[in-house]
């Protein structure tokens, strides 16, 4: 015991002593945390409108003005032809455009009908959608206080509450997201980098050669880790909790506890990444490649996994930040205890007791 | 009396409050093999990196091959060779692609490359081990083949630092008649050890202590001088002196 | 001149010795390519739904119905009361809930209007939004259904305004993608996101490791000059990652059918220009890091600043004005907005030049600054 606690120390200092990389470690989480949490935003904003009008009349006017109104539009400019619409939307500068028919008035009063074109620019999807729906609502409203009719009947009215994000905060989604990123990314990278860097020295065989047990020596050069991924989880919560104002709704003692099985599985995985690779450069380019994108991509930190594809689903389940993001986000903004989450909890778990077993099997055998 | 090929007054490194080499001024002759001895920690590999161009002396003057040690540091460059400490060819590149590498930074050609590469290989003995990846070779075989590529090009000077740090005995005396080849040949060598038999080898020697020269002569005239049977205990009683450890 | 060639064909050797990074090379563009398009997507079906149908009438059933319809929508649950139907929401098995008050069918035909109620899962923003947008349509889609059928029950004269009600049509068009397909906006961006990671990374480890190995100082002690060190550590990777780009772009199209409506050669040409600018801050991150690890985690974090906040996402209009300066200034969000229009939008060379000139002076800061910081003397 004696000496495990000399080594602990001994690794502490070594860590203490570096102080670029500890600030580096230290503050990485804070500046990300402040960027994406306050950047990241999925709602459509400033959507670059333009209409096009050859014959401008009360009704077109009055439609073009509500939508420059409209806090969501930033409005372009007239057209004076299709052409120039098309080109400004082949360049890019354009989201929206608005085409409304020669004598659009006219026609409305007349044969009770018009249409007006929404042109989205839809390479990106979600956002050209989103244009068309929000212009399509305006005119659409529009339209219901000019047809004169003080009430239609058999209007159901659909009254919406927003649960456990009334003001539909990007944050309260992306947050527990980037938590899960970031500590992958760290203790990933911490963890694999530092060994491997020891068995490109050769200090990793002295070290095997000390009286302490190997899985006790391994244990002992993680704890400093895990102090310190433990301390960057402390910061990620106060600043989301006091700057980005993302709510703690559940038990503080709960969410201390997955962020402990989390960092745990994170390190494992950083070990179980050194036995498989022997240079510093690769153990980078692992962690990176495994580390990065799955959890972007798949754990449902950006993307709802329940869209994906069954296969995906499936690959989904084996990133260990899926669970920690779904666990976090049930404890800390729905609110609820740990009888909702028993099953990631036991997840995190299980991937731990996965990985060390396979770390300690890929260890052994190379010293056989 | 032969040209100075080195020559510094009042040199200094300070890292912050430490100063690492201390006010040296000493000098080095064409053709000579210079010994620059010192305990661990008493600033000769500083010394040596100021002469070599890759560290900025916070204080001091020199020329170097005729060039000014601040000014001229890109210059100098051309015309000295460099073996360090640590082992530092590329382990991963084989043992021709090493030589194939310094001979095109100091601007050789491939054809005179390549013939300078079968010449050296043959008289190192090193046919066979042509292809294999450096990183393979036994300590004793880098440290020959670093000093051979340190020299590929022909500098006017060769620095050495602790070359022969960790090889057997065996080994040693053969780098060792390596260097006395060079010195044949002209070339003048600037060898850093702490192996006090070593220093019997040089011409002259300098030893450091906490950053600055207590004693500069030939072998015999410091044994003479310091009244010991050999350079181990004039080292031994300069040594007494120093004020920092490792 | 001469030395770069020694100095090259030496990186090239060291590269390829690795046995992982040749692999990577052509293996990680095409798995990336091959799976992660498939998880992207907003177009938001499979909602699950829980009704609370207090009313149990026919109208009620019918709603029901349309909403199961639909397509977007799984009807997961009909619970007896809200309660049960919140337990669901908590345990994550659905994500809404609509309940329909007991005097839904009464109300219709007496009162002539109606209401529900919904509650919406609201943790994923967007996706609580569109939700509750499918359901507010379907909704009205159906008290329009229910206008024409009761319609002989109004009186005569508000049957004519109903009929004399002048109707707009409004058609949207999608343009530069009709289907709306996300992997189509998605895989230029998986692109960048290549090119950012491989010719990032790669340069950032490469000359701390050097300074690991010690060889760094051999190379100081040489005359080479800091620009030709720099340029022969670029260049590598300057065709790594075209060879990237030429492994995505050919990928793109036998996997999803997608070339670029406007020409390759502006695709592989702005990709150039980009490499230029992102490995020379590979280079920086190299020359200011001390040990691997240092490099790693900084080269990591610059990764996820330039990809999160580079539009690759998340729309970067979207990010309030100090972030979009941030995107000003990243070569990301400049080559993921060029390729898209590229791809998409069929634009020309000349269409996008103000972002390859963007890219262009970034690249050149960057450069400047990756030779200036590489330095030979201590």
């Amino acid at each position: 015991m004696k000496q495990f606690i000399a080594f602990v120390r001994k690794e502490f200092r070594h860590i203490m002593r570096d102080n670029r990389t500890l600030l580096i470690i230290l503050g990485m989480p804070v500046v990300e945390i402040l960027l994406f949490g306050f950047a990241i935003n999925m709602e459509v904003q400033n959507i670059r409108v333009a209409f096009y009008d050859p014959t401008p009349d009360a009704f077109t006017t009055g439609i073009a003005e509500r939508i420059r109104q409209n806090s969501y539009f930033n409005y372009q400019g007239n057209m004076q032809s299709m052409e120039e619409m098309e080109v400004a939307m082949r360049k890019g500068k354009l989201d929206l455009a608005v085409v409304f028919p020669q004598n659009f008035q006219e026609s409305l009063v007349h044969s009770g009908k018009a249409a007006v074109q929404l042109l989205s620019n839809s390479s990106d999807p979600n956002r050209g959608s989103i244009s068309a729906t929000y212009a399509t609502a305006i005119i659409a409203s529009f339209q219901q206080e000019h047809t004169k009719l003080i009430q239609i009947p058999f209007q159901i009215q659909t009254e919406n509450r927003m649960i456990y994000n009334p003001l539909m905060k990007s944050s309260y989604m992306f947050v527990p997201g980037i938590m899960g990123l970031v500590l992958m990314i760290i203790c990933t990278i911490m963890t694999s980098v530092s060994i491997v860097r020891e068995k490109e020295r050769g200090t990793m065989e002295v070290l095997l050669a000390s009286p302490l047990k190997q899985g006790t020596m391994i244990f002992a050069k993680t704890i400093p880790y895990m102090v310190i991924s433990f301390i960057d989880f402390i910061i990620i919560l106060l600043l989301s909790y006091f700057v980005l104002g993302v709510p703690i709704n559940g038990s503080l003692l709960l969410l201390f506890m997955i962020a402990i099985l989390y960092i745990n599985l994170t390190l494992s995985y950083g070990l179980t990444v050194s036995t498989l690779v022997d240079k510093q450069v690769n153990a980078v380019i692992f962690s990176a490649i495994t580390a990065m994108i799955p959890v972007l991509m798949l754990s449902g930190m950006i993307f709802p996994i329940d869209n994906m594809p069954l296969v995906l689903q499936a690959l989904s389940a084996i990133v260990p930040a899926r669970w920690f993001i779904e666990a976090v986000r049930k404890v800390m903004i729905q609110g609820l205890g740990i009888t909702m989450i028993w099953k990631e909890i036991l997840i995190l778990i299980g991937m731990t007791l996965f990985l060390l077993g396979v770390t300690i099997a890929k260890t052994k055998k190379r010293l056989e | 009396m032969k040209a100075k090929v080195i020559e510094v007054s009042g040199l200094t490194k300070k890292f912050g409050n430490f100063t690492a080499v201390d006010h040296i001024t000493f000098d080095v002759k064409e053709g000579e093999i210079f010994g620059f001895l010192g305990a661990n920690g008493a600033g000769k590999t500083t010394a040596m990196q100021m002469l070599c161009g890759i560290s900025m002396p916070t204080a001091g003057a020199g020329t170097v091959a005729g060039y000014d040690i601040i000014k001229e540091n890109e210059r100098i460059k051309r015309n000295i060779g460099y073996m360090s400490q640590k082992f530092s060819l590329y382990e991963d590149l084989k043992v021709w692609e090493n030589i194939r590498l310094f001979g095109g930074i100091y601007g050789l050609t491939d054809k005179v490359i390549a013939t300078k590469t079968d010449a050296l290989l043959e008289r190192l003995n090193f046919r066979e081990e042509r292809n294999t990846m450096v990183k393979y070779l036994p300590l004793g075989w880098k440290q020959k083949l670093a000093f051979s590529v340190a020299i590929f090009h022909e500098p006017k000077i060769v620095f050495l630092d602790e070359p022969t740090g960790g090889v057997d005995p065996a080994m040693r005396r053969q780098f060792w008649e390596m260097i006395y080849e060079a010195a044949d040949q002209g070339i003048t060598v600037f060898v850093t050890t702490h192996y006090m038999d070593e220093a019997e080898y040089c011409n002259r020697v300098s030893i450091m202590v906490d950053g600055r020269i207590d004693a500069l002569d030939t072998p015999a005239e410091l044994r003479r001088q310091f009244n010991a049977d050999s350079m181990d205990e004039v080292f031994r009683q300069l040594a007494r002196k120093a004020k920092r450890g490792d | 001149m001469k030395t770069l060639k020694f100095l090259i064909e030496k990186e090239f050797k060291q590269m390829f010795r690795n046995p992982l990074i040749p692999r990577m090379i052509v293996m990680y563009p095409i798995m990336v390519l091959l799976v992660f398009p498939w998880a992207v997507s907003f177009e938001i079906k499979n909602i699950r739904i829980d009704v609370v149908d207090h009313s149990k009438s026919t109208y009620s059933k019918r709603l029901t119905d349309k909403i199961e319809a639909s397509g977007y929508f799984i009807l997961n649950d009909t619970p007896p009361d809200y309660r049960t139907a919140m337990l669901n929401m908590e345990h994550n098995e659905t994500d809404m809930i609509l309940e329909i008050p007991s005097s839904f069918d009464t109300d219709m035909v007496k009162n002539r209007t109606s209401g529900v109620g919904m509650a919406v899962n609201s943790v994923n923003g967007t996706m609580g939004l569109l939700g509750s947008n499918y359901i507010t349509q379907i909704v009205n889609d159906f008290s329009s259904e229910l206008r024409s059928e009761l319609m002989h029950t109004l009186p005569p004269q508000s049957r004519a305004s109903i009929k004399r009600m002048a109707q707009i049509d409004i058609v949207p068009q999608y343009k530069f993608n009709p289907s709306l397909d996300y992997k189509n906006f998605m895989i230029p961006g998986f692109m960048v996101l290549l090119l950012t990671l491989i010719c990032g990374i790669l340069p950032a480890l490469n000359i701390v490791m050097e300074k690991e190995n010690g060889t760094i100082q051999q190379i100081n002690v040489t005359p080479v000059s800091r620009i030709h060190f720099i340029l022969a550590k670029l260049i590598p990777f300057w065709v790594v990652g075209l060879v990237v780009m030429i492994i995505s772009v050919s990928a793109a199209y036998l996997l999803y059918g997608l070339w670029p409506v406007g020409s390759v050669l502006a695709v592989l040409f702005s990709a150039i220009v980009f490499i230029l600018s992102i490995s020379g801050l590979g280079l920086i991150i190299s020359n200011y890091s001390e040990t691997m690890q240092q490099a790693s985690f900084l080269v990591m974090f610059f990764i996820l600043i330039l990809i999160l906040l580079g539009g690759m996402f998340t729309p970067v209009s979207s990010m309030p004005s100090w972030a979009q300066l941030i995107a000003a200034i990243n070569p990301f969000s400049y080559l993921a907005d060029t390729f898209r229009m590229l791809y998409l939008n069929g634009s020309k060379l000349a269409d996008v030049t103000g972002n390859l000139l963007a890219m262009g002076v970034i690249a050149v800061i960057l450069n400047g600054w990756a030779v200036f910081s590489y330095k030979k003397r201590g």
